[in-house]
């Protein structure tokens, strides 16, 4: 299969944690075997292994809301004591994942797909069911909100 | 030289109004090293961008054939017990002709052995029989 990755990242993207998000896309591709027979009939499988991909992960979150999602993520204060270049970099491009865990989940799928993957407006719409004016507009919001965030953590990190 | 270009495509970027091809030159663009000083702050994110593309999945699909197993199991276990129950039968069957042929054997052997008797009380009958024969004849 593929682009079980495609399906594996957004799983990831959205659950968060690297053994839901294995689990999820396990599951997608076992039921997508299950289809096997059928698969022809759907024009392009893999725009509709990304539908599955992305309902059955907000199935599992709407689920897990009333559980402990979010004890995740609060304690990464502290990341600003590294003094070489490298790390620092690589400490940056952690908070771009930290930021984007924090976005609304359409913002992250959108911006995931399209900033990540790389799909046009026209597959991401079909995806998500939005419209292209707001795809542009959750993508610009999530955008800005990746780039304020990170000027904050660059701040504070370097001043 | 070239930064001026890049902001404008930032420009563009935050407003989520450039190309694919355009979004494409601004993170080749940060992946490489020189990246000027006021544009230092987005290089984390088109490099996270590019790092992240590359995450794979690499968990074995093993469940796959374990399930099919149990389905499988499940028909096998369901054929054995079909058979066993029809097989049940058919030896309860047997066993119970078996009594039945016993019994009616045993209750035979009785009636044989007290018609034995019966005969043989008769067989003394006729020999009373004879001698009275015998006396008629003399006389």
């Amino acid at each position: 299969m593929p682009f079980k990755d495609k399906l594996y990242r957004l799983a990831k993207r959205l659950l968060v944690s690297k053994e839901e998000a294995e689990d999820a896309t396990q599951e997608i591709l076992m039921k997508l075997w299950s289809k096997n027979e059928n698969i022809g009939n759907y024009n392009n499988v893999e725009a509709f292994a990304m539908t599955m991909t992305k309902n059955f992960c907000l199935d599992r979150l709407k689920s897990k809301q009333a559980g402990n999602l979010k004890l995740v993520h609060s304690n990464y204060g502290d990341d600003s004591t590294s003094l070489q270049k490298q790390v620092e970099v690589r400490d940056s491009m952690g908070w771009v994942e930290k930021i984007m865990e924090e976005l609304p989940e359409q913002q992250k799928m959108v911006l995931q797909l399209r900033d990540i993957e790389e799909y046009d407006f026209d597959e991401i719409g079909e995806l998500l069911d939005m419209k292209p004016t707001a795809i542009r507009v959750a993508l610009s919001r999530a955008r800005k909100t990746v780039r304020k965030k990170l000027m904050q953590k660059h701040s504070y990190g370097i001043g | 030289m070239e930064s001026d270009r890049i902001e404008k495509l930032l420009g563009k970027y935050l407003e989520a109004s450039t190309s694919i091809t355009e979004e494409k030159e601004l993170r080749t663009y940060f992946t490489q090293e020189s990246v000027p000083t006021h544009l230092e702050q987005y290089a984390p994110m088109f490099q996270y961008f590019s790092v992240a593309k590359e995450e794979r999945y690499t968990k074995q699909l093993s469940l796959k054939t374990k399930r099919f197993n149990y389905r499988w199991l499940s028909i096998a276990a369901m054929a054995v017990l079909f058979f066993g129950i029809y097989f049940g039968n058919e030896y309860q069957k047997k066993k119970e002709a078996q009594y039945a042929y016993n019994e009616t054997k045993k209750a035979l052997t009785l009636l044989a052995d007290n018609f034995s008797k019966g005969t043989e009380k008769v067989a003394y009958l006729n020999e009373f029989e004879n001698a009275k024969q015998k006396i008629y004849n003399k006389n």
